[in-house]
């Protein structure tokens, strides 16, 4: 069935005019992607021929889902007017925004995360994430969809790389759903939320969760799936060697002082009854034996 | 991007936020000169991004020109926790009654803002938190509400800052947060915000990060970039794009994406525990579109840091095809072979993911110098470490 994402979702691009944009919306139309539209202020009423398909273009995501019922929007809208575009999706109530984009200051996350929580209405993945992909039914944002299928493990993940390495790792058992939640010090989906919503599904035998340095929510996670979930769960964090106070390639991948130090994080989730892989592919060794 | 102190203070003064007058200098000389200026006891504060700098040092009191010129000479030079003191900065001696800390800063986990405020002021404020937590108080922010003077107000009770500055106190905690926005900060600190013997309410230090996100909105701060003080190696690949921290080992990393190439570094690491504690030399994310060019300048980089011994390039092709990078290493090192001060270093490359089979027989037909195939990341890691130790 997947989380979040699934055979229903209706997905429009907010930014599929651009390269980018146009770039993954062909690549999520090729691997069955329902997308059924894109917005771009200004050019409502336009088409673009997308995959051999001509996907009709919006001025604003409230007309998008009027006239197509959209249930999901993939934002891939520049820094600068990232928030205005998040905002936006939040005032036309759509219930999922994967927001794709990097480098968007945290003033504005703040500001559009807080936006859609006191909405009640809109749940936030990203930013600064690769997206969300459940094999086979859908896919939304940049995790290339030809790495593995459809299957019974459950990922969640800070990183994009790490993600598809993983997804590489556990090929032949496939996944209900994989969601990178994105390497920005504040994201709209966390571990938690993922946690809960695999602990939920029916078909997720299992869980892989992967975490790196900065922050403390692979600390919350630990303390949450001790409490909460009953599925096998590995883990792999990321960053033993990474220096203090210097940011790693993530905005929100940074050491600071004594705290969010990749060690914490392991024992933190050791402590909780979770075995962390020293490497990506011993977490995809754990997770064999784990489902045995 | 962390600030100095006086940089923080030029903050202070543009915002509002009440400071101190404090000149800038880099010599003994100019130290003395600066406290005959100011015609009074001065204080000489070494200008480093590190705290604890006065248990190292490096702030002392000076009565009179001739002590400025001696305590600056013991204070420019003087390494604290690693960073060389360059600069001074010289301000006048306050009468300090009372010493408070208020703070705005980035609450990851809450997902929000938060202020901390305490009476306690003047010393390390996580101490504080962990030995008398009644006297700090936490007041989230709502990034939509924003802090109006109602709030600052309540943060300054909550704080407990007696009752004669309260308003004051107030005043500048407003400041300080419209400061916080104006400047997309994750940090604004002042520490010890004073309380002179005639009420006056200071901020006698302080601290400021900024977010290098919002930097496009911001032109006005690109005075505050420090090259004088960042490693070479990252100041050349920031010129190139090239998202590249220099580490302590031997063993150089390109790889594309975040969390692969922290990934790989542990993996070199944990690898290297075998040959006598082989690290990585550097960390260093290509990104999505590996092109030749970006492929030559990180290698370029890498292959320029005479500690390198090895170089490990390991690439998912998720969005990136793995015959580009193919070709990309390939094209690197023509490129990098004619130019000046190339040295030979062996370079192990792992490929997996996209295009990856047609990435390795690109590699293995054009057979670049030095070049070895390994066949997963574990493996690569290992050959890595042992070429970087010169076993062959």
């Amino acid at each position: 069935m997947g989380i979040l994402l699934n055979e229903n979702s209706k997905v429009i691009v907010q930014g599929m005019t651009g390269s980018e944009g146009k770039k993954h919306t062909e690549r999520m139309i090729k691997s069955g992607t329902k997308i059924v539209g894109g917005v771009t202020p200004g050019k409502g009423g336009q088409t673009l021929e997308v995959a051999g398909k001509d996907i009709p273009v919006f001025n604003s995501v409230k007309e998008a889902i009027n006239a197509t019922g959209a249930n999901v929007s993939v934002v891939f809208v520049p820094p600068k007017f990232a928030k205005g575009a998040v905002v936006e999706a939040v005032d036309a109530a759509m219930p999922l925004v994967v927001v794709i984009t990097e480098g968007i200051p945290v003033h504005d996350t703040a500001h559009f995360f807080t936006y859609a929580q006191k909405s009640g209405k809109t749940r936030i993945i990203g930013p600064n994430c690769p997206g969300i992909i459940s094999p086979g039914l859908s896919n939304a944002g940049i995790i290339p969809a030809d790495i593995t299928n459809k299957g019974s493990i459950g990922l969640v993940s800070k990183s994009g790389t790490l993600t598809y390495q993983m997804m590489y790792e556990l090929r032949d058992l496939g996944f209900t759903t994989a969601i990178g939640i994105g390497g920005d010090p504040i994201i709209g989906t966390t571990h938690i939320d993922a946690l809960r919503e695999f602990e939920n599904d029916p078909d997720t035998k299992a869980i892989v969760m992967i975490g790196e340095i900065g922050g403390d929510a692979e600390e919350k996670a630990a303390e949450f799936i001790k409490a909460n979930i009953k599925k096998p769960v590995v883990a792999y964090v990321a960053g033993f060697t990474a220096p203090e106070g210097k940011t790693m390639g993530h905005a929100g991948a940074i050491v600071s002082g004594s705290s969010g130090t990749a060690e914490a994080k392991k024992v933190a989730l050791e402590k909780a009854g979770v075995k962390v892989g020293k490497t990506p592919s011993e977490t995809a060794l754990l997770l064999r034996a784990a489902i045995k | 991007m962390d600030l100095y102190e006086y940089q923080a203070k030029e903050l202070f003064a543009i915002h509002g936020v009440t400071t101190q007058v404090g000149k800038v200098v880099t010599s003994a000389t100019d130290a003395q000169k600066a406290a005959a200026e100011f015609n009074c006891p001065v204080v000489v504060k070494a200008q480093v991004k590190t705290g604890g700098r006065g248990k190292a040092g490096g702030v002392k009191l000076a009565n009179n020109p001739a002590e400025a010129l001696e305590k600056a000479q013991n204070i420019l030079g003087l390494d604290i926790k690693g960073h060389i003191v360059k600069k001074v900065l010289i301000t006048p001696a306050e009468d300090i009654k009372e010493e408070y800390y208020v703070s705005f800063l980035l609450d990851r986990a809450n997902r929000t803002f938060l202020c901390m405020a305490s009476v306690a002021g003047g010393m390390d404020i996580e101490e504080v938190a962990a030995k008398t937590p009644e006297k700090l108080a936490m007041i989230k922010i709502d990034p939509l509400i924003g802090v109006d003077l109602a709030k600052a107000q309540e943060i300054s009770v909550a704080a407990g800052i007696p009752a004669q500055v309260q308003k004051d106190v107030a005043n500048l905690i407003e400041k300080m947060w419209k400061m916080f926005v104006a400047t997309d900060a994750t940090l604004v600190e002042v520490n010890p915000l004073v309380r002179t013997n005639n009420d006056r309410i200071i901020a006698l230090d302080g601290k400021v990060t900024l977010d290098e996100n919002a930097s496009f909105r911001h032109s006005e701060n690109e005075g505050f970039i420090d090259t004088a003080n960042v490693d070479p190696l990252e100041t050349a690949a920031k010129a190139k794009d090239l998202n590249y921290v220099k580490l302590e080992g031997s063993v150089g990393i390109i790889g594309n994406g975040a969390g692969l190439v922290m990934s790989t570094l542990d993996v070199v690491a944990y690898a290297g525990e075998k040959f006598g504690g082989i690290k990585p030399a550097n960390f260093l994310d290509i990104g999505g579109g590996a092109s030749a060019q970006v492929m030559a300048d990180g290698l370029g980089i890498i292959l320029s840091d005479p500690s390198v011994k090895s170089v490990f390039v390991n690439v998912f092709g998720g969005i990136t095809a793995c015959d580009a990078v193919a070709n990309g290493i390939v094209q690197a090192i023509e490129i990098l072979k004619s130019g000046p001060n190339y040295v030979q270093r062996p370079i192990v490359v792992r490929l997996d993911g996209n295009n990856a089979q047609e990435g390795l027989r690109i590699l293995r037909e054009a057979k670049p110098e030095n070049v070895e195939i390994v066949d997963t990341m574990d493996n690569a890691a290992a050959r890595a470490a042992q070429l970087a130790v010169g076993i062959k």
